[in-house]
């Protein structure tokens, strides 16, 4: 590769406590594809997911050490600006969290904390943001009911346009289907393929399907460690490590 | 056994309903007695008490002005600060910090009221009359020792509230790259709410039956106060001044009823809006 | 995004000020206190008799009233009390009679106490004719102790595991064998803290017997009799602080705050050291 890539992680190790949570991590996310990162669960792909934005800042006790290179900047460096990094580096979570207000302030909560508070600039940016997430045609006529009342998938993509509106370059993916039902999951796995033109997207799943289906590129985590990285047709054709095999031909996990 | 055991179980929680339903209807009962001597206007509107006049009046304009003015100001008082220090304790206090400060805020919940009076007797109004002239007493040394004793109810019901809410939702905040401040600011204390309103009106609905305290720093004088540092009286302390020198059935008597009777409704409606907050808010 | 930045920075500074302005003003509350009234407490000052205008007199009389009206309004509220607990948590179906019950209870818990009072002048002192005495004050106040007994009854009951309940009446127990042999025996921690919250509370009431128990106590000390005066020592708190003529007034109303604050105080330990007890069994003891 002879480009930057846009995500460059070296040497990463993660402890909570004295549990070796994340062990000597490597790896390069180039710009524009999808990364999906695969293993059984508890083997660290979520905790890794969340250091790429400092997301794991919030849990008491943990302690990092190594690079983690955002367009090469050290994110872990001390005078980093955590908020700014987020902005950068956005984040779905595992189940939807919307907010308990309306449609419209959860998707200009975003540009409004970053300091855009005039109400013209806003409703652009708000619609764009739902088309962008496949929902505007849903929810454009009750803008103004709370969150709470759409569905889950509803939920998921309209967590999803909140982050669109704060234009990130990152969008990293906890398991963003887990919580959704086959037509949803469905949806939100077109709207990642569309997003990949525009953005870098790291996603954790659970579903080999899924990852074959959407990623350009796919890692295998266990036991903390990242056992594998590879394109993802070959990696689900020809793996190069038995472990590998043996997880997605499905002997484990 | 099994039976009887059933019917004395519900026999004693009819009790609880017919002691509430004694109370209103008793006090209730005496208090309007005093419409049959003086007419509801002048009672609720003139601010004339003199019922030991040879002319007596009953106004009690004072007392409730008073009554609805200091609750207001204590209320004034101890938000701003229950709530950040709620906030300070959920959100940003070490734990051992935490540890401390809630027993101590359960413990201050507990001290008697009249100890509380006695410290703004010692303590406030002489400090109020160096600071600005006069003898010190009057509404606003009532409202500070009222808010110093709401104080550690409003915070820690803003506390829970704060506490019971899904990390998700600060998880999702600070993940658009919000600061803890805009979090709190906008997310956090807008979805608590419900919790606090309810922790505000409970905070209300002390403030405007507690007597001792007040009755220790508040004057006494019959009058509705011009300033906030002029001696007034208040409903509750009207009824603890007046009552041992009236007989049971006069006119006077009947008027401190009504002023109880008054008390009873305003606290009865405060639990009702609690009520209504907290079916509203179990329904998205 | 600087703005924002020091903006958070100022509003975390803002936090830990108004955490410390709290704990600095109920820091000092409990010196004041304290430091006011512990000096002034001695053996003479716990047992004496008062005095009403010499310097010197005690508040004996006082304090045991005190504790002897709680003990007769526990004795009165208790077994209502933990009644309608009972019926909420084991008995009670969703029907108008419950919603009854339960605005009952938070209607009863919203009424100030002067009402209270009130209440009980009329009906105990004046219709029933008990007078200003013991007995009129232990009959209000067990009126006030009422729904937070209720309440921590019932609390208490639904916090014992539904397995528990379960597997009793499963071994063909009646329900009321259920409650007695079992829910009561796992509830009575809870049960033990509530009546302590609940008498830390009622010891410290004023305003509901300043015109049930009245201010002044009988000439015999220690007196059983409950038609006798009933003052207590918040009462005599009050009145030292207030009217009082004796010379030595504002220490006796002192040393009266700081006795019960310190009572509170062992009623509030009494609570958490248990609890923290029990907690730490519960867990292994690890932490």
């Amino acid at each position: 590769m002879t480009t930057q890539p846009k995500i460059h992680v070296s040497d990463l190790n993660l402890y909570y406590g004295d549990n070796h949570a994340l062990n000597n991590i490597h790896l390069d996310i180039p710009e524009k594809s999808i990364c999906a990162l695969i293993g059984p669960s508890g083997c660290g792909k979520s905790t890794f997911l969340r250091t790429l934005n400092r997301m794991n800042d919030l849990i008491h006790g943990v302690k990092i050490t190594g690079k983690v290179l955002v367009d090469g900047q050290q994110i872990y460096n001390q005078d980093m600006d955590v908020a700014s990094l987020r902005k950068r580096v956005g984040m779905v979570f595992q189940r939807p969290n919307p907010f308990p207000m309306s449609i419209f302030d959860n998707v200009a909560y975003g540009p409004r904390i970053h300091g855009i508070r005039k109400k013209s600039e806003l409703v652009p940016i708000v619609e764009r943001s739902l088309r962008q997430a496949a929902l505007w045609d849903e929810v454009k006529d009750r803008l103004n009911k709370s969150a709470l009342g759409l569905s889950g998938g509803q939920q998921q993509r309209l967590c999803i346009a909140r982050l669109l509106a704060v234009e990130p370059d990152v969008l990293l993916m906890d398991e963003p289907t887990s919580a959704l039902d086959p037509i949803s999951t469905l949806k939100v796995e077109e709207l990642t393929q569309q997003l990949k033109e525009r953005y870098t997207i790291i996603t954790v799943t659970h579903n080999m399907q899924q990852a074959a289906r959407i990623s350009d590129y796919t890692s295998f985590f266990l036991n903390g460690q990242l056992v594998e990285t590879d394109q993802t047709d070959r990696m689900f054709t020809a793996p190069s490590d038995k472990r590998t095999e043996d997880y997605i031909t499905g002997r484990f996990g | 056994m099994d039976l009887r055991m059933k019917w004395l179980f519900i026999g004693s929680a009819s009790l609880v309903s017919i002691i509430i339903f004694s109370i209103i209807l008793f006090v209730g009962f005496q208090g309007i007695q005093v419409f049959r001597d003086i007419s509801i206007a002048e009672f609720f509107f003139s601010s004339s008490w003199a019922p030991s006049a040879s002319e007596p009046r009953f106004g009690a304009f004072a007392f409730i002005y008073s009554t609805l003015l200091l609750t207001l100001l204590s209320i004034a008082l101890a938000v701003p600060l229950a709530v950040s220090g709620a906030v300070f304790m959920a959100k940003i206090a070490p734990k051992w910090m935490r540890e401390l400060l809630r027993p101590a805020a359960d413990l201050f919940v507990g001290i008697p009221s009249v100890v509380y009076g006695l410290i703004g007797l010692t303590v406030i109004v002489p400090w109020m009359g160096r600071t600005f002239g006069g003898p010190g007493y009057g509404l606003l040394p009532a409202a500070v020792i009222l808010a110093v004793m709401i104080l550690p109810t409003i915070m820690s019901i803003t506390e829970d509230a704060i506490r019971s809410l899904p990390t998700r939702l600060e998880e999702a905040s600070l993940a658009l790259g919000a600061t803890r401040w805009q979090t709190i600011w906008r997310v956090l204390i807008p979805a608590s709410g419900p919790g606090i309103i309810t922790g505000i009106i409970l905070g209300m609905g002390r403030a405007i039956g507690e007597t001792m305290a007040v009755f220790m720093v508040i004057g006494n004088s019959v009058s509705v106060p011009s300033s906030l540092l002029e001696s007034t009286t208040v409903l509750t302390t009207a009824i603890v001044k007046d009552m041992g020198n009236t007989f049971y059935g006069t006119t006077w008597s009947n008027a401190l009823y009504m002023m109880a009777f008054l008390l009873l409704l305003i606290s009865l409606l405060l639990i009702l809006i609690i009520r209504l907050i907290a079916r509203r808010s179990e329904t998205p | 995004m600087k703005i924002a930045h020091w903006t958070d920075r100022l509003a975390t500074l803002f936090f830990w000020l108004s955490g410390l302005v709290i704990i600095v003003i109920l820091a000092a509350f409990l010196v004041k206190i304290l430091g006011d009234g512990v000096p002034h407490l001695s053996w003479s000052f716990l047992t004496g008799r008062p005095s009403e205008v010499r310097a010197g007199g005690g508040v004996g009389p006082f304090l045991f009233n005190s504790f002897y009206i709680l003990f007769l309004s526990l004795l009165f509220s208790l077994p209502i009390g933990i009644g309608s607990g009972i019926y909420l948590a084991v008995y009670a179906k969703k029907n108008k009679f419950t919603d009854l019950v339960r605005v009952s209870v938070e209607a009863l818990s919203s009424v100030p106490s002067i009402v209270f009072g009130l209440f009980g002048a009329l009906l105990f002192v004046s219709l029933l004719g008990f007078r200003f005495s013991i007995l009129s004050g232990a009959l209000t106040l067990s009126l006030l102790n009422l729904p937070v007994l209720v309440r921590v009854t019932e609390e208490s009951l639904r916090a014992v595991p539904e397995s528990y309940w379960e597997a009793s009446l499963a071994l063909g127990s009646t329900r009321w064998q259920a409650i007695r042999k079992v829910l009561l025996p796992s509830a009575l921690p809870g049960l033990i803290t509530g009546v302590t919250l609940v008498a830390g509370r009622a010891l410290g009431e004023t305003a509901l017997l300043i015109y049930t128990a009245g201010l002044s106590v009988s000439r015999n000390f220690p007196d059983l009799n409950p038609m006798s005066m009933g003052g207590t020592l918040s009462l005599h708190l009050w009145y030292a602080g207030t009217s009082s003529l004796a010379p030595d007034a504002e220490q006796i109303a002192q040393a009266s705050a700081a006795l019960l604050v310190l009572i509170v105080l062992f009623f509030n330990l009494l609570i958490t050291i248990p609890g923290r007890i029990v907690q730490k069994r519960l867990s292994g003891g690890n932490h």
